[in-house]
């Protein structure tokens, strides 16, 4: 191991520390005088990376470091802690040379740690992809335990609806097989949900009785979609569309009967609706509201969108407001509040989700809609992350894939102990899953007073495109029949560039959009 | 498709008269130069070019109406002859009046002529030539005795000095130029110099341009005149034994008194290049004085026209080789309508109304009734005493007085009064067509066969190469069936030109003897098949040749080689010409002077040439230049509209700052009328100010002011078929290729704008293939209409004007079916991915764009023409362009020396 330079002497002031990332090990510098000191920043009596912000100090002749949480007491040239020697902390050589600071990575004194244990609730797509990220950067640094609640491996819940819809097969939806469970040295307790965290122990258990110790936890129970509170909710033939069970009670509804209502049209009930007729049901889409997927489309597009479902064999009972769903024990029908009834054998639930934060709940962890959690992903317990859809962050919940993935790569990097990046919300998309329906929203795409639309119809191609600006730049779109552009706007709404100069071309996408700025520059 | 003998016919616009060689085929028409004819041995003009684009049916008179109702010809006819007959009953042969024009055929000229002269009585027909060169033609016949144009188009090519006075010559009569540039490209030392207030292209290629203040030209040439006769430079045997007057003239012109630096002033030009110029042509004997517009078109058009001369006398530099002044005419058969006496103050063949002995001639020769004893009442007049009522029915003739006169309002209004209006046109739409009673069609070029004269006396025979359409004829039929229903049935019953043309070449040496200069008795009696094939031949003529031989042999190239001139004493005038300011000054209210003409590609009101794709690129819309500061103080910027506004009229047109024009000065192109554009007719703008002896409006000097026209958005509108004149504050409208082009601009902001550009483009079916952008908070909205994956129509608005690039959407008419990219760069309004802009277009022939010319000139390091043609074959064909290129080749060499 070889000596790397950090910083100047002069960086750093007299009797402070600062922090350096050495070979993705974070060490602390501290300067007595000319000479200096190097660390671990990790404080293990608060299981955190802090030292270098600890106060210097003198204990009886020795220098030593008061880490700033439980105010432990570290000798700068052992790392012995003086309060409790197990939690003492590696040392490594440094030494000022021609006014710049230099230290080496190799340990002088290595204490042993033993591997820690990580425990994730949730086998879902948030949580593995947490693990996933983890492993990658630090294979040996946890025992994994993972509980899920469905006996499967992980699969991936977006596409559920080609599954449904018969265009996937169960095998292409699965994200990760067992074999790669066991390879990365994962243990999997698929169909056995966890059912309560002691913190005080730090210990899971699982409605099986398996109890899992951790040193960390990582919540990622995803969320449940809404069953409407209305007389015959529970009936059979009434079902949400969350997982592969759902999917199975559908594809069986699908072989046996006829008549389907998909209560919800927003993305997953229109998704399920369109897969329902692919399987040959004669489905209607019942709607609260009169435009359908009202929180990601504008009237325009939402009724571009009606018009090529209504092609493809939807069709739709809308506004309305399901009153009650009908049947002695198998569903016969649902009546809405204007006293129709429709017919049907199948009703799905698809009228949204809720962040599922029961467990997180009842172990004390903070929570409002979701599990609160900070821009690392931690929880108000220090040990316990949460990830994905049963989170709250910046006062949003989450539906999508695009933020869940960002947030497992942040939280990934905190648990690999290199935590320096922070996850600041995501800038969300939506694209519909229905084979031919191109269809793509972000942002404001509503708008309000003070916005600006730039407006594009071609009917005939069924193509429609709204760009929201405000204050020259583009806060909002909704791309119908073409959403080519789409990644570029995403990348032009969250940079908040400014788009006067591409105003005019802008809602022709990137190929032609440097030409417009060339033009600009010669006008 | 087999290939039909080539036709040799002559070109229908300009002047110059050049020899064309069509081959007609079943669907397609093909022009190319005549390399045999000696006005341009092969080469022609943009204008030329594009003639097979002018020859299609739409648009075209087909067939007589009164009113908007469809009648026979009988009916018309009869219908005209009664009107004619009654009014000259009721009120006297000076109650009607013809109004004929430069582009009629020798003999449609001379029967018209003959009808109102001898037979009606009257000489109340006048042409629009008077607009055009009647100034030259009374300075001929003050100077010469005889409307006589001197040199021929060879002496510009022997010439060791070409002074162009008041022309373009480089966009007006291309051909000239281009035989200019070719003379100066082999003999380098051949010297031009340019005369004009304006920066024109022909400024381009000239080694010394005097931009004199507009309207100076007599000062400058009595100051020449002076400074000849001090330096020496008389010929004093010539002078003495061929001219009088010259010391009246040399007094007028300030002999004594002469004061290099006070003319210079006057003029408003650099001393030191007045006399450059004056001593270049002192020490020139070989020198060449061509004149056009900028001479003719003035309140002392005439006396222009006699200082140039007077120079010319004094130096005998006149009749000889590579000498002389020089008229450049501006029409086909403008001088074939003099030949035949086609005008007020003319009796017929060079002989004159005030000559008891040549009345008696004309009388006799015609066997007629009557004879006019006392000139008619030129152009102006003419439409004024309609306006006034003292003339009561008009018979138009192929030409558009109601875009082309000035104070054109008022001529309107006079058509409006006038009890009976005939017009006999070969297009159906134009400002003057909407005035008249009886629309009478006529042939048009192609279809009708006889004879014209170019600017140097060389009569070609026009061939007609396509069948008369419909129900049209030509215009000798027309006016000789209408003679015959008003009686006079001996007069008039020709069986076909030829006949007239014998008639007319027999009067001209009726009692002639060498007593009048136009005299072609030498074409009397030549047969059928002679005349058919007749070779292009100059004037006078008088040796009979064998009939059956196909060419007379004689050859006069030039007149008065012998010092012999048309005055009754032989001698040729010097004439006094004292200077004159314009009529009207520039003052507060009306600070600019306006001055208008011809742009390269367009021809007279559009009637022909706006019909051609290619002519449109060029100059597509009506402007007016100015200069930039001027722009500035009037507040009107280059691109946006400005209404220009004289005592008389106003239009409002788009703001050009080319860096032509000098301080003061305005100018605007003459074409348009409301069949192109809603509020551009020039002619209404112009002061009706004459030339006190030829009658020649002051088209180039009326004072006008500039003014914001302010609008809330600017758009166009593409549409593969005409669309009604759209209902905005301002539009114009240019044919393209496979559509047509509206530009528009309008006020008021609408509150449906989708409503409005569906309604715009005709829109009307709610599920038609429509697609639209809008971006309301910028006022901007771009739509098309798309039937069966074609470009039906489109349309684009901005608040600005800084709309997508028109020559590239509208390549999208040629395409066929869209595919979806080229849906989306519709709307996008440009091409996908980066592109060089074509920019205007600058060589008609090739449709090489401005960009595309920079751009290579750039790429390649390009200094000549000849670089560039072989590159993008730019100006290789017509040539028309070559001063533009030459200015962008100039443009690029000085960038690069200073980069």
């Amino acid at each position: 191991m070889s000596w790397v330079g950090i910083c100047e002497l002069a960086d750093v002031l007299p009797d402070t520390g600062v922090c350096a990332l050495v070979n993705g090990r974070q060490i602390a510098v501290f300067r007595c005088d000319d000479s200096v000191f190097a660390l671990d920043n990790y404080d293990p009596a608060s299981e955190v990376n802090v030292l270098s912000r600890g106060l210097l100090g003198d204990a009886k002749g020795e220098r030593v470091v008061a880490s700033p949480i439980y105010k432990h007491h570290f000798s700068l040239t052992t790392g012995r802690c003086l309060e409790d020697s197990s939690k003492s902390v590696n040392v490594y050589p440094a030494r000022v040379l021609d006014g710049r600071v230099w230290v080496n990575a190799t340990p002088q004194q290595q204490t042993l740690r033993a591997r820690r244990r990580l425990v994730v609730i949730g086998n879902g797509m948030a949580g593995m992809r947490t693990v996933e990220e983890l492993l990658q950067l630090t294979p040996d640094l946890y025992d994994v335990t993972v509980f899920g609640a469905e006996p499967h491996v992980n699969y991936n819940r977006i596409l559920l609806s080609p599954l449904l819809g018969g265009e996937k097969r169960v095998e292409d939806i699965i994200l990760h097989t067992p074999a790669c469970y066991a390879e990365n040295g994962v243990k999997l307790h698929s169909g056995d949900p966890a059912v309560e965290i002691d913190r005080r122990r730090r210990v899971v258990r699982s409605r099986n009785g398996v109890e899992a110790p951790y040193d960390r936890l990582l919540i990622a129970t995803g969320s449940k979609p809404i069953v409407l509170p209305v007389p015959g909710a529970q009936l059979c033939g009434v079902v949400t569309f969350r997982d592969l069970a759902d999917v199975d009670a559908m594809l069986e509804a699908a072989r046996c009967f006829r008549k389907a209502v998909v209560i919800g049209g927003g993305l997953l009930g229109l998704e399920a609706a369109n897969a329902l007729v692919r399987r040959g049901m004669d489905v209607t889409v019942v709607h609260l509201f009169a435009t359908l997927m009202e929180r990601q489309l504008d009237e325009s597009a939402a009724a571009l969108l009606k018009v090529s479902l209504e092609a493809r064999g939807l069709k739709f009972y809308m506004p309305a407001k399901t009153a009650a769903i009908l049947g002695a024990q198998r569903v016969t029908g649902v009546r809405f509040d204007d006293g129709v009834e429709l017919e049907a054998d199948l009703v799905v639930m698809a009228a949204g989700v809720r962040p599922n934060t029961g467990l997180g709940s009842r172990a004390g962890l903070r929570s409002e809609r979701g599990i609160l959690v900070d821009d690392t992903m931690q929880t108000f317990d220090p040990c316990i992350y949460a990830v994905g859809e049963c989170v709250q962050h910046r006062n949003n919940t989450f539906g999508l894939v695009a933020p869940l993935w960002e947030q497992a790569r942040v939280c990934a990097l905190h648990l690999a102990e290199v935590g320096v990046s922070r996850y600041r919300g995501s800038f969300t998309a939506t694209q519909l899953k229905v084979t031919g329906i191109e269809l793509y929203s972000a942002g404001d795409f509503a708008g309000s007073d003070g916005t600006e639309a730039l407006v594009l119809r071609d009917p005939r191609r069924g193509v429609y495109k709204r760009l929201v600006i405000r204050d020259n730049k583009l806060r909002g779109a909704v791309l119908y029949g073409d959403v080519r552009d789409g990644a570029w706007y995403s990348q032009l709404i969250s940079a908040g560039r400014d788009i006067t100069t591409l105003r005019d071309q802008l809602l022709f996408g990137p190929p032609m959009a440097p030409g417009a700025e060339a033009e600009e520059v010669r006008a | 498709m087999t290939t039909a003998p080539a036709v040799r016919t002559t070109c229908p616009y300009c002047g110059v008269g050049c020899g064309l060689l069509v081959r007609a085929a079943a669907d397609s028409v093909e022009v190319a130069g005549d390399p045999l004819h000696p006005a341009n041995f092969g080469r022609v003009c943009s204008k030329g070019s594009a003639l097979a684009d002018t020859i299609g049916l739409e648009g075209r008179l087909l067939h007589p109406q009164m009113g908007s109702a469809r009648v026979s010809w009988d009916a018309a006819l009869t219908h005209v002859a009664e009107g004619f007959t009654r009014i000259i009953r009721e009120h006297g042969p000076e109650s009607v009046a013809f109004y004929v024009s430069g582009q009629l055929l020798t003999e449609d000229y001379y029967v018209a002529n003959k009808l109102m002269k001898g037979f009606i009585g009257s000489a109340n027909i006048d042409t629009n030539s008077r607009l055009c060169m009647s100034s030259a033609v009374a300075g001929h016949k003050r100077a010469f005795g005889g409307d006589l144009v001197p040199g021929c188009y060879e002496d510009l090519e022997l010439a060791d000095l070409i002074v162009l006075v008041g022309s373009n010559t480089a966009w007006c009569h291309p051909v000239i130029f281009q035989r200019i540039m070719q003379a100066r490209q082999l003999r380098p030392e051949l010297k031009l110099v340019v005369i004009d207030p304006r920066r024109t292209p022909t400024c381009e290629s000239a080694d010394l341009h005097l931009p004199i203040r507009s309207g100076t030209d007599v000062w400058l040439f009595n100051g020449l005149l002076a400074y000849l006769s001090r330096h020496g430079a008389t010929d004093v045997g010539f002078v003495n034994a061929h001219t009088a007057g010259l010391e009246v003239a040399l007094e007028a012109a300030g002999s004594s008194t002469y004061d290099e630096a006070a003319i210079a002033q006057a003029c408003g030009i650099d001393p030191r290049q007045l006399s450059e110029f004056y001593q270049l042509f002192a020490t020139t004997p070989r020198v060449v004085t061509a004149f056009s517009q900028g001479v003719n078109q003035s309140s002392a058009g005439t006396d222009k026209v006699n200082s140039i001369i007077n120079c010319h006398l004094l130096t005998g530099r006149i009749g000889r080789p590579g000498m002389g002044p020089f008229s450049l005419t501006g029409q086909p058969n403008a001088m074939g309508g003099r030949e035949v006496g086609g005008m007020a103050n003319m009796l017929a063949a060079h002989m004159e109304l005030d000559n008891h002995e040549h009345r008696r001639l004309a009388q006799e020769f015609w066997d007629s009734p009557r004879i006019a004893a006392r000139p008619g009442l030129k152009a102006v007049d003419l439409f004024e005493a309609i306006h006034a009522g003292s003339i009561k029915a008009v018979w138009i003739m192929a030409t558009n007085p109601v875009v082309s006169l000035p104070d054109a309002d008022r001529v309107r209004e006079a058509l409006e009064r006038c009890e009976l209006v005939v017009v006999s046109d070969c297009v159906a739409g134009t400002d003057t067509t909407a005035m008249a009673h009886v629309l009478l069609p006529a042939a048009a070029w192609g279809e009708k066969d006889g004879m014209v004269t170019n600017s140097e006396r060389r009569m070609s025979r026009q061939r007609a190469f396509l069948p008369f359409p419909a129900d049209v004829r030509p215009d000798w039929w027309i006016i000789a069936e209408v003679a015959k229903r008003m009686g006079f049935t001996r007069g008039f019953d020709y069986d076909s030109v030829h006949e007239i043309f014998d008639e007319h070449a027999r009067l001209s040496g009726a009692g002639n003897d060498g007593s009048r200069g136009f005299d072609i008795s030498g074409l009397a009696g030549l047969n059928l098949a002679a005349y058919e094939e007749l070779e292009p031949v100059q004037w006078p003529l008088t040796e009979k040749f064998d009939s059956g031989a196909p060419n007379p042999t004689s050859r006069v190239p030039r007149l008065f080689e012998d010092g012999r001139f048309w005055h009754a004493d032989g001698k040729a005038r010097f004439v006094a010409t004292a200077t004159r300011a314009p009529a009207h000054a520039a003052g507060e209210e009306y600070p600019y002077i306006l001055n208008t003409g011809r742009i390269r590609d367009q021809w007279h009101t559009m009637t022909r040439t706006g019909r051609s794709p290619r002519l449109a690129g060029h100059q597509p819309e009506p402007f007016v230049d100015l200069h930039a500061q001027d722009a500035l103080l009037a507040g009107v910027r280059a691109g946006e509209l400005a209404r220009v506004q004289t005592p008389w009229g106003s239009m409002v047109v788009r703001v050009r700052t080319s860096g032509d024009m000098s301080r003061g000065t305005a100018f605007a192109p003459i074409h348009w009328g409301s069949a192109h554009a809603s509020e551009a007719r020039v002619g209404a703008l112009v002061s009706p100010v004459v030339d006190p002896v030829s009658g020649e409006p002051e088209f180039k000097h009326t004072p006008a002011r500039v003014e914001p026209f302010v609008v809330d958005w600017y758009g166009f509108v593409l549409a593969r078929q005409a669309l009604e004149a759209p209902d905005v504050s301002w539009w114009t409208v240019i044919k393209g290729e496979q559509f047509y082009r509206y530009e528009i601009a309008g006020r008021g902001i609408h509150a449906e704008p989708t409503a409005w550009l569906r309604g715009l483009l005709h829109v009307s079916e709610p599920d038609a293939d429509y697609i639209d952008y809008r971006d309301d908070a910028a006022g901007v909205y771009r739509a098309a209409h798309i039937i069966d994956d074609r470009l039906v129509s489109c349309a684009y608005v901005s608040r600005r004007p800084d709309l997508p690039e028109r020559n590239w959407l509208g390549s999208l008419f040629k395409q066929g079916k869209l595919d979806e990219s080229a849906r989306a760069a519709l709307l996008a309004g440009r091409l996908p991915g980066a592109r060089t802009d074509l920019g205007p277009v600058v060589c008609s022939c090739f449709g090489v764009g401005r960009g595309t010319l920079c751009e290579t000139i750039a790429k390649f390091g390009l200094t000549s023409t000849q670089q560039v043609g072989a590159k993008v074959r730019a100006g290789t064909n017509c040539g028309s362009c070559l001063p533009e290129i030459r200015s962008l080749l100039a443009r690029a060499l000085a960038t690069s020396v200073s980069a």
